[in-house]
């Protein structure tokens, strides 16, 4: 599942998701009728919308392989966000889509095994690493750290409160302006603390967020999703 | 609709030094929170777990475990009252206190009586109503409100408070050092307990099996307040009932980490019910008004889950959006992600009103993750989300979604607009004429589109794959 945000923005963060997969010999097909999760509508409280396009999305990914997501906010919505909007009329290709999707970095490490990663920065590279909000209660967090870390010459910065949510949250930073373009501020304050030389998340979302802030702002951050850093990793 | 969001609305206007009092004391809270529970527990989410188990059983059996504490808080000697609404609540302790012949009483602090506004309704009854928590009692020297469950003034600094306590005659000059504030606060307090004829106290839980009452605080003003008076009244929400003495064990051990990273409050109170032979001293008299006020319908929502509360404020401290808007911006007694969720519903009259509160929320999951009882804040906050559209209840600056979903739901037409979507990278969109649009550009710069460029390289790929034989 590539994600509205790589089908706009970030193709080669798809393009990573395919080629690390492949590289540990998994065939990964692209359904072309793909097109967003639903999330935008679900969380704005327009579960009519929402349950319609989760419904598409739930048959475009009918069957019974794994779907794998480039993005922990995508991979919530299908397994969590679903089951709660469609909690008084079950859908089997709904249960069954929940069941079925991963995180990518949590399938590498929790679903393939994969606790290390063969890959390796020709010199010491400072990340900081951005858990985003919809992997709390996941593995995807851990599976990511442990991942990166094991890169040759990867150093995991830490940086202060970084439980606090980057103030993304897609259309509560258009109808909360004011409270999101803060909350982000100060996430970078902290992240910028550290010195790294890349900023790290799961999600292209908070990326997006964070470093079109930054860019504004004059203080712009190198800045890439796990997936890729696993990837470049390699070559 | 366009418009502001009000918690929004609050984040801007309010005051930089009220807002780095909020995030100052807020950030403290949730560090010290998480040391406390990790340096006990190797695995602390197993006990909240625990603690909701516990909450979640004692809601589903709500009307058997009331039923159980009265049995035991009416042998140990309790007057039991119920109250169904706040006015009802109100009334039970005007009569009480009528019965008793009270005009002189101090209050500890409790949620319950901030929900009535027990206060000012005493007051205006003749009957003088002093607060005896020191955040409480500046709050009352104010007139204001407290903006958060467990630091009533988190909102303040040391500097208001001096200036408060020289105005209302609590201190003949201005002295800011925080233990001169309290001494102060002390020696004018002492002379107030005394005269009190009644103590007003809420309760942490209730235990069913014996009709004990716990009751937390740091400053040991409940305990002082019941010393020198003939009669106790709590004030307690229904929910506050857990089945046995043992399960205190759990809460306690939850309530004093997560609130203030505590391993206990400093006093923990355990009380048994009025003074009885062999006791020197406490109240002859004890009432416990159970209170309703809206739980009901909350247990009958699909919200329950939000009584399960215990009132520890970690929610607040560790929301980003609470730290930015503080309180106050909640417009009712419960601010923060707990507020968001309770208050729209409990007042359940207010819900219109207070329906933007569940809107105000990144939906993190920091508070779900930070709750002693593991309380799905973000589901819930989603659910009343749901319920306001139902409702049709307007909100300000919403997107309207159907035309996303038809987008969404037509795969021929989404990859049209993905690829147009290339043309954005030409076109000077931050001066198109969409508010939200132009506000959100004004923050961020946007990434180039790439709109399209993923499936075209993907079909190349598999294109390449297929004629070398290969599976991708």
């Amino acid at each position: 599942m590539g994600t509205c945000l790589c089908d706009a923005f970030y193709d080669d963060v798809a393009r990573a998701t395919v080629e690390v997969l492949e590289h540990l010999g998994v065939s990964v097909e692209f359904p072309d009728n793909q097109t967003c999760c639903g999330q935008p509508a679900f969380n704005s409280g327009d579960w009519v919308a929402s349950r319609k396009v989760a419904r598409h999305c739930a048959s475009v990914f009918s069957g019974d392989l794994p779907v794998i997501v480039p993005s922990g906010s995508c991979a919530a919505m299908n397994f969590h966000g679903n089951p709660l909007q469609f909690e008084e009329q079950s859908d089997s290709e709904i249960d069954s889509l929940a069941r079925r999707t991963w995180e990518v970095m949590d399938f590498i490490f929790n679903g393939l095994g994969i606790k290390k990663w063969p890959g390796k920065f020709e010199e010491s590279t400072r990340i900081v690493f951005h858990r985003s909000c919809h992997s709390r209660g996941t593995g995807s967090g851990e599976a990511t750290l442990e991942l990166l870390r094991s890169i040759e010459n990867a150093v995991i910065v830490p940086f202060g409160q970084d439980e606090q949510c980057c103030g993304f949250g897609g259309t509560f930073s258009v109808t909360f302006p004011h409270i999101s373009g803060r909350m982000g501020s100060l996430k970078l304050d902290h992240l910028l603390e550290a010195e790294p030389d890349i900023l790290v998340s799961g999600d292209m979302s908070c990326l997006m967020h964070l470093t079109g802030l930054a860019r504004t702002q004059g203080r712009p951050i190198e800045h890439l999703h796990a997936i890729q850093v696993l990837r470049n990793s390699l070559l | 609709m366009i418009g502001i969001q009000p918690i929004d609305q609050y984040a801007r206007d309010i005051s930089d030094e009220k807002q780095a009092s909020v995030i100052d004391g807020s950030s403290k809270g949730t560090e010290k929170r998480y040391h406390s529970l990790h340096q006990d527990y190797p695995d602390p989410d197993a006990i909240r777990k625990l603690a909701a188990s516990i909450k979640d059983h004692t809601l589903h059996h709500l009307g058997e475990y009331l039923a159980k504490a009265d049995e035991s808080l009416t042998a140990r000697g309790v007057n039991v009252h119920y109250a169904s609404t706040d006015e009802d609540a109100r009334q039970a302790i005007l009569g009480i206190l009528r019965q008793h012949g009270v005009t002189q009483l101090t209050k500890s602090k409790s949620m319950a009586a901030e929900e009535i506004h027990l206060n000012p309704f005493l007051i205006e009854n003749g009957v003088e109503c002093l607060e005896s928590d020191l955040g409480e009692f500046i709050i009352q020297l104010d007139g204001d409100e407290p903006s958060h469950i467990v630091k009533p003034i988190i909102h303040k600094n040391r500097r208001d408070i001096a200036k408060t306590f020289v105005r209302e005659g609590v201190a003949a000059d201005y002295n800011d050092d925080p233990e001169t504030i309290t001494r102060r606060a002390r020696v004018f307090l002492r002379e107030k307990y005394m005269q009190a004829q009644a103590g007003i106290t809420g309760a942490n839980f209730v235990c069913a099996d014996t009709g004990r009452l716990a009751l937390i605080t740091n400053e040991g003003n409940s305990r002082f307040g019941m010393a020198p008076v003939q009669v106790h009244i709590a004030l307690v929400g229904i929910e506050k009932v857990i089945p046995q003495e043992k399960d205190l064990a759990v809460f306690l051990n939850l309530l004093g980490r997560s609130a203030t990273g505590q391993q206990l409050t400093v006093y923990t109170e355990f009380i048994n019910g009025p003074r009885s032979a062999n006791q020197p001293d406490g109240p002859e008299h004890m009432h416990v008004v159970f209170m309703d006020n809206g739980r009901t319908d909350v247990l009958a929502s699909n919200c329950r889950e939000i009584l399960r509360c215990i009132r520890c404020g970690a929610c607040q401290n560790v929301c980003p959006v609470y730290r930015q808007a503080s309180g106050h911006a909640y417009r009712s007694t419960y601010g923060g992600p707990v507020g968001a969720v309770l208050s729209p519903i409990l007042f359940g009259i207010r819900f219109p009103e207070l329906a933007d509160l569940p809107k105000a929320s990144s939906l993190c999951g920091a508070c779900n993750e930070v709750c002693p009882v593991d309380i799905p804040i973000p589901d819930l906050l989603l659910r009343l989300r749901d319920k306001a559209k139902k409702e049709s209840v307007p909100s300000a600056g919403a997107i309207p979604m159907s035309p996303f979903a038809t987008l969404a739901t037509s795969p021929s037409l989404w990859r049209t607009a993905m690829t147009m979507s290339k043309a954005m990278n030409h076109l000077p969109i931050q001066v198109a004429p969409i508010k939200p649009l132009q506000d959100w550009l004004g923050q961020r710069t946007l990434p180039d589109s790439k709109g399209g460029d993923f499936r075209k390289w993907m079909k190349t790929h598999q294109a390449n794959a297929t004629r070398a034989g290969t599976t991708p």
